[in-house]
């Protein structure tokens, strides 16, 4: 036998390889940049070095299974010699907690500029389920599906999990020595080379914090920056009230709103309370035909335009122009045209007099991406119309400093750039990755020879930092947060910080020479304050205990509440200044075509990238997911012959990104909208290389709307982009009816008689919508009957309940390529449909939009879940039996009976039945396990599920439940009681997540019920009654409050 | 050429045939195996390697999950259920020819039956495969079957595909006991005849102690008819149950009553086409010219031609119902048929199935072989298409239009079918190999009758069927 020579490496080659490996990379040897067979096959084996199993003789065979016998031999000697392992049950159970049973925790979650209050659900010390704090002023006990999602992130395997210095795994305590030593030298210069950058804080705590470290070193700077930030709101409320503050709205108030390009119903500080007061003034019932009036003017189709009674498209850049001549038809003083594109001036004039009909009611709110220009006059206007201090409040902010964000980061780059800056200290935020591109930040930052980032994943920014120090994530640390009108929530943590992270308090408490206890710290700084005793209400013997007692029942007290009672600011009541807005002139509009850059919809400005559940849901009204994409109207996409799918590349000042194009209706013409956010380079496993990086598009002087240079098809394809939802209109079908107030008045159950349905007069009982051949009552059981019903009228597609239903039902995250067979897992989902007058009612898929007749559509929504037939289509069909009726009319899945026929699916008119077409709840490995990366990575992401919902395998159908586990839940607790659960009691995810409260839940069997009372409403409707599958769940029809003047 | 007492069967047997050239006509395909050359290799090892790929195949499928495949949410069915209803179709000439010709007397099916029997078999294997694969946990798939359990738990006797478990088993158990009963005589035969060893030794297990006993033929007779009334329903009954998956379903383009005949009229129509398809060629090949008639072929195309008109029939009865539902979502789909993105697979299939089987109205053309080839060819394609037409393009509509998402196949969704085609034709050729593909027997009573011999030659020829001659 010839003897094998070993191959030789080629050095040149492995030189290239190595070059061309990014970051730092460690090998194990030339083999293996090498990429050589031999390499690979002893990576791939389990035992390198061993001999083939030929070579192995008896002998050997023999020693090698008698020592396998002993050793197996020793486990016998457990708990003789060797320690016995035992899993006993607490000997001491912690307090209050019952196994099984979830606990809730009060805290909040801190964002740029502001935080919610959340009730945490804890199981065995886990945390397992966000839902919002009844008590804050925000929440109001809902959420966002951005706060839903927030307990992935917290078990997200690829949060960052050490220290690192400059890419090497490092301490706490080495990051300490050698930062006093920093400190030490800053000290001595008063600090004048130290910066520190954090974004928009909202932490009282951390505010002093910082004050602190200024005084100590009060020649050192301290910037705040949001990529997606208020800056522009800031810029305008300098200049109309000479002070940087925030502006809320009290929309309870407000019967007219006008939103000039905001989105206010999904994004921003205040979110979820301005959903909750808006719908609340919609609520039509019965006779009360009362309901405030939304004019949406917008440069993207955004759920607040979906869910306004008249909705104009603008271009981003012309948003302005209207809004001086909104201004102008209102009395204030503008220099300027008051000519807009994309409103008449007449319908502008009928927006006016709507406004000043209703002084004191009704409120114009800008975009936050909006100019500063924009801002200024919606302060003019508001003033105007008297909305200043009645629906448009001014509160203070956190960020004081009068210079704009952008420029207070263009001197931090200057003096970076000018190696004026020693050590920097980057508390969370990702400049590297979202600092406006001209800045090129990244290199700025390699000036500097200190440079921290301490943030929740080990980023773009801390790759080229020299240290990097993970951060907790909200549930494992100590803090607190104003809400968006200043309520101050404290933060508590959940569970003890899984990695080895510090909070910014803990971070700051060793900078000062103080604690590294978080808790101690934040106890501390209430300790010395008063508003935590004299505000949280304890009662009983206050004034006989001491101080310190009350002290300390107060703290348990907002512990416990997750709030601080009577925090919220006052309202400043500040001049404003008239100067202001006539010494404004409009910007010239761009010409030609204008690229829109904003946050994404789901994953914001790129922080929640990382996301599965986010990435995969559907961006509201443009249903795509896992990407982001070259948005642009069906007329503008012609004028460049571009259609969807095609990938085209977009040049603005000589940078240029290549994406898949999307043709959404409703977008202005002569516009494209790109979402920020995508294209991470090392923002996790889930995060990298989805979409494509928009921030190379923006300039400081253009950080919302740019001037494309050009437009152009590539003529490459992309692949395609996977849209949950590609069909659009509802094709005439009853499927979403809708009208305004005054059809309503008409015909309160706004169904419009099919032309084909005979009425026979002589048999009346025919002529109701609801013939049947079926007998009225199909179930006689006793006991409750569950039903849901949802309003249409107050339901904004803001997707909350989708994650929130994801996160109460361990339901999985398929990924793009599954997403693109339509195999997502979501239980509930959004439907959305484009409705125009002129429509033919038939497109097969998105690509055929003829541009004309669906330009400017009509959205609705119709969120779709399981509909619990009483006469189940799916039911008959399983041959198995695996779904089944319960005696309370649920319909029911048996997994384990289930063989997965998929019959009942196919029969299942609504289409809501899901199938584990893969085995997707393993499959998440694919976002859990270990890498190569990575090493370090823990497989956490099992620890999320629901143990109260069976965790589904392969082969098997699913669907919405009604939450069963929850409706069992009570049934259990009221039984104890000896009662029935009481009506309200039973709250479902969705609807415990919904922002609007437009999701009610109970016995329909009980005529007393909140549910009973709702689906008998004359708007209520089933959906396909024809099919006569008769559906638990009811739909209110959607009314429109149009205004007669306002013509098309 | 002897002039025949009966002038009906003159047409059946061409040539000058005596009871022992068709013995060795016949027999000697199995006991002469020199006599497979070049033609029955190629088929055999192409059929094999498309075993391999089906065994790869299901062994991904079992491996990953239904997710290897293109089915998607609306589209719960797709190249599954489409190859299961098209392979039990194909299966339907051999019952109608076995049955339903026998109690007709028409002896002109004894020259086609065994091995339109043997397809019948093959594709009821082929058909079987995939209700079973097609579920998302088929090592639970036997509770379909009503069998005891400690669970006390029974099958949803609601549903069809329950019914289609009774269907499509008692199909194969029926259609094997009548192929395997009309074999015995001429294992019997070819026991005898045999020289090999090993060969003998087999057919005489398999003969089951055939010795041509008066009694033997009685018994045989009485059960053959037996199980020919029992077999005649199931011509009917198998493809109206397959056909109830979708009629008692609410899909629009499903929930259509005319389904049960519609079905039956299929699969008769692409069963003769497969019959055709494989009788062409292997009476060429192993000179079979003068079993196999051109009258055959002649008859068989009218078969086809007659139940292709009812299917068109269907076609126009479908869009007649989806007309006069009325409602938007039958309209809908109707349009998505004739003019969505999958219009040319509709319209390929009334090329296929309507238009070019016309062709067999023209008496010179059904006798001239490629043109039936390439008419059975274009019946199979049409078939199969008409399915795909039925079960995904109907499921990617839906009554709420949010759901409409269109289905594609993935490869593994043609390596499957693909795979059960070669299985079908490995079965199909190894049963030509080694088991006689033309009744003996039946052919040599048909000769003695046309031959109109008198009682002595009765006897004679009644004779060699157990003993040789």
């Amino acid at each position: 036998m010839e003897a094998k020579e070993p191959k030789k490496l080629d050095l040149d080659a492995i030189r290239a390889k190595l070059a061309s490996k990014q970051g730092p990379k460690y090998w194990r040897g030339l083999e293996e940049v090498a990429e050589t067979p031999e390499f690979t096959a002893w990576l791939g084996d389990e035992f390198p070095n061993r001999s083939t199993l030929l070579q192995i003789d008896r002998r050997s065979l023999l020693k090698v299974m008698g020592a396998s016998m002993a050793l197996a031999g020793l486990s016998g000697c457990r708990g003789v010699f060797l320690d016995e392992e035992k899993i006993v049950p607490y000997v001491k159970q912690p307090e209050e907690m019952v196994l099984g049973k979830p606990l809730y925790f009060a805290t909040a979650a801190p964002y740029p500029g502001y935080g919610v209050g959340f009730l945490v659900e804890s199981r065995e010390g886990r945390p397992l389920k966000i839902e919002g704090n009844p008590d804050h002023p925000e929440s109001q006990g809902s959420t966002t599906a951005i706060h839903q999602a927030e307990i992935l992130n917290f078990y997200d395997p690829d949060r960052s999990q050490n220290v690192m210095s400059q890419g090497e795994i490092s301490t706490w305590d080495v990051f300490y020595a050698e930062a006093s030593k920093m400190l030490a030298d800053q000290k001595a210069k008063k600090g004048s080379g130290l910066r520190i950058l954090t974004e928009t804080i909202a932490s009282p705590l951390l505010a002093e914090q910082i004050k602190d470290f200024l005084a100590v070193y009060p020649n050192a700077k301290w910037y705040q920056y949001d990529a997606c930030g208020a800056d522009s709101a800031k810029q305008a409320a300098v200049g109309a009230f000479g002070k940087p503050v925030n502006t809320i709205y009290d929309l309870k108030k407000a019967k007219v709103i006008v939103s000039l390009d905001s989105d206010f119903l999904m994004d921003g500080p205040g979110t979820l309370r301005y959903a909750r007061d808006f719908a609340d003034g919609r609520r039509v019932m019965g006779d009360n035909t009362e309901m405030n009036r939304l004019y949406a003017i917008e440069s993207y189709p955004t759920i607040t335009g979906a869910s306004s009674d008249h909705r104009f498209r603008v271009r981003g850049s012309d948003i302005e122009a209207v809004a001086f001549a909104l201004a102008a038809a209102l009395g204030v003083q503008v220099n300027g045209s008051s000519q807009a594109a994309g409103i008449s001036a007449d319908n502008i004039a009928a927006i006016a007099n709507d406004l000043r009909a209703n002084h004191g009611a009704a409120v114009v709110i800008p975009g936050a991406h909006q100019s500063p220009n924009v801002h200024l006059l919606c302060h003019a206007i508001n003033n105007g119309i008297g909305a200043l201090g009645s629906t448009a409040l001014l509160v203070p902010s956190f960020d004081e400093s009068p210079q704009s964000q952008v420029a207070g980061l263009k001197e931090l780059t200057d003096d970076l750039n000018g190696k004026r800056v020693d050590a920097l200290l980057i508390i969370g935020g990702n400049p590297v990755y979202n600092a406006p591109v001209d800045f090129q930040f990244d290199r700025a930052i390699q000036n500097c020879p200190f440079t921290v980032h301490h943030s929740l994943y080990n980023d773009e920014t801390s790759e080229k930092c020299v240290w990097h120090l993970p951060h907790t994530h909200f549930l494992e640390q100590w803090g607190d947060v104003r809400a968006y009108d200043g309520t101050i929530s404290l933060i508590q943590p959940l569970i003890a910080p899984l990695f080895e992270s510090r909070s910014a308090h803990q971070l700051f408490g060793v900078f000062l020479g103080k604690s590294e206890d978080g808790y101690a710290l934040l106890k501390k700084s209430y300790e010395g304050k008063s508003l935590l005793v004299e505000n949280s209400n304890v009662t009983g013997e206050m004034s006989t205990e001491a101080p310190k007692q009350r002290f300390e029942n107060a703290w348990k007290k907002v512990l416990h509440d997750g709030v601080i009672p009577k925090t919220s600011y006052a309202p400043l009541s500040l001049p404003f200044i008239a100067n202001a807005v006539q010494s404004i002139t409009p910007r010239t509009p761009i010409n030609g075509i204008e690229v829109i850059l904003k946050a994404d919809p789901t994953i914001g400005d790129g922080r929640h990238a990382n996301n599965g559940w986010l990435q995969e849901l559907a961006k509201p009204l443009i249903k795509t997911t896992w990407e982001n994409t070259i948005i642009l109207s069906p007329r503008t996409a012609q004028q460049y012959s571009l259609q969807t799918d095609d990938e085209a590349e977009v040049v603005v000042s000589a940078q240029s990104i290549s994406g898949t194009v999307w043709i959404m209706p409703g977008h202005p013409d002569d516009s494209i909208t790109i979402h920020l956010g995508y294209g991470r380079t090392k923002g996790g496993a889930v995060a990298n290389g989805v979409g494509f990086n928009a921030y190379v598009l923006r300039h400081s002087d253009a950080m919302s709307f740019a001037a494309a240079e050009s437009v152009k098809k590539t003529g490459d394809q992309s692949g395609d982009v996977a849209a949950t939802q590609v069909h659009n209109t509802m094709e005439g079908r009853d499927l979403i009816r809708m009208g305004t107030v005054a059809d309503y008045k008409k015909n309160p159950s706004l169904y419009e008689e099919e032309e084909h349905v005979h009425v026979d007069q002589t048999h009346p009982e025919f002529q109701s919508e609801n013939v049947s051949l079926y007998p009225d009552e199909i179930f006689n059981y006793d006991g409750p009957q569950w039903g849901m019903t949802v309003d249409l009228n107050t339901c904004i597609g803001c997707n909350a309940c989708v994650i929130a239903c994801q996160a109460e039902n361990n339901i999985p995250v398929v990924g793009k390529k599954q997403v693109l067979r339509a195999r997502e897992m979501q239980w509930i989902r959004i439907d959305r449909y484009f409705t125009s007058p002129t429509d033919s009612g038939i497109h097969w898929d998105i690509g055929d939009f003829t541009p004309d007749p669906i330009a400017d559509p009509t959205f609705s929504f119709q969120p779709v879940m399981c509909q619990h037939c009483e006469k189940a289509p799916c039911e008959p069909v399983c041959p198995v039996g695996a779904t089944m009726h319960s005696h309370e009319g649920l319909n029911q899945m048996v997994y384990n009976r289930c063989v997965g026929t998929r019959y009942c699916s196919n029969n299942c008119p609504y289409k809501v039945r899901r199938f584990n077409f893969l085995n997707y709840t393993d499959n998440q490995a694919q976002f859990d396990a270990t890498d190569e990366e990575n090493p370090m990575r823990v497989p956490l992401l099992r620890l999320l599920n629901n143990p109260d919902v069976t965790v589904r395998g392969r082969g098997v159908m699913e669907k919405c439940t009604f939450c069963v586990q929850r409706i069992n839940g009570v049934r259990i607790e009221a039984k104890k009681l000896g009662r029935d659960p009481k009506d309200g009691e039973i709250i479902t995810a969705c609807q415990q997540a919904c922002p609007t409260k437009t999701i009610v839940f109970g016995n329909v069997a009980d005529k007393d019920s909140k549910v009973s009372k709702i689906r008998g409403d004359k708007r209520a409707y089933q959906l396909l009654r024809e099919v006569q599958t008769r559906p638990r769940v009811s739909y209110l029809g959607k009314i429109r409050n149009v205004n007669p003047e306002i013509k098309a | 050429m002897v002039r025949p007492d009966h002038p009906q069967f003159e047409l059946l047997i061409e040539g000058d045939q005596t009871y022992s050239s068709i013995d060795q006509k016949i027999g000697n395909v199995v006991l002469d195996q020199r006599r497979h050359k070049k033609p029955w290799y190629a088929v055999i090892f192409v059929a094999f390697l498309l075993v391999n790929l089906l065994l790869v195949s299901v062994g991904w499928l079992l491996y990953q999950g239904i997710g290897i495949w293109g089915n998607n949410i609306p589209t719960g069915w797709a190249f599954d259920i489409i190859n299961f209803v098209w392979w039990i179709g194909i299966g339907h000439a051999g019952t109608l020819i076995s049955a339903i010709l026998l109690l007709m007397r028409q002896q002109w099916r004894n020259s086609i039956n065994r091995f339109a029997e043997a397809m019948t078999l093959f594709a009821v294997m082929c058909a079987g495969m995939y209700p079973l694969l097609h579920t998302g946990r088929p090592w639970v798939a036997y509770w379909l079957f009503p069998y005891p359990n400690i669970m006390a738990v029974w099958p949803q006797f609601r549903s069809p595909l329950v019914w289609d478990v009774f269907a499509v088993s008692t199909y194969f158990t029926a259609s094997i006991l009548f192929w395997y009963v009309g074999l015995i005589p001429d294992l019997a035969t070819l026991r005898d005849k045999s020289t090999n060893r090993a060969a003998k030794v087999v057919f005489a297990m398999l003969s089951m102690g055939w010795r041509g006993a008066n009694k033997h033929w009685h018994r045989y007779e009485q059960a053959y008819l037996l199980l020919a009334a029992l077999s005649t329903p199931l011509v009917l009954s198998v493809h109206s149950i397959v056909s109830l998956d979708f009629a008692v379903a609410v899909v629009p383009g499903w929930n259509i009553t005319v389904f049960p005949p519609y079905f039956v009229a299929g699969a008769v129509y692409a069963g003769f086409a497969m019959v055709l398809l494989v009788a062409i060629p292997i009476r060429k090949v192993y000179g079979w010219k003068e079993l196999i008639t051109m009258n055959h072929i002649d008859w068989m195309a009218k078969i086809m031609l007659a139940t292709g008109l009812i299917v068109a029939y269907g076609y126009v009865l479908e869009a007649f119902y989806g007309w006069y539902a009325g409602t938007s979502s039958e309209t809908a789909l109707l349009n998505w048929r004739f003019s969505g993105p999958y219009k040319y697979d509709y319209w390929a299939l009334i090329l296929c199935n309507v238009i070019i089987p016309q062709l067999m109205w023209v008496p010179k053309l059904r006798r001239n072989l490629p043109v039936v080839w390439i008419v059975c060819i274009s019946v199979s394609v049409g078939m199969w298409l008409e399915r795909f037409v039925i079960i995904p393009m109907s499921l990617m509509r839906n009554y709420l239009p949010s759901s409409d998402y269109n289905y594609y196949p993935t490869k593994w969704d043609y390596f499957m079918f693909a795979g059960t085609i070669g299985f079908f034709f490995f079965m199909m050729w190894l049963f030509i190999r080694f088991l006689p593909v033309i009744n003996m027997f039946e052919i040599k009573d048909l000769l003695h009758k046309m031959k109109g011999e008198s009682a002595k030659a009765d006897r004679e020829a009644l004779a060699p069927a157990g003993g040789g001659e």
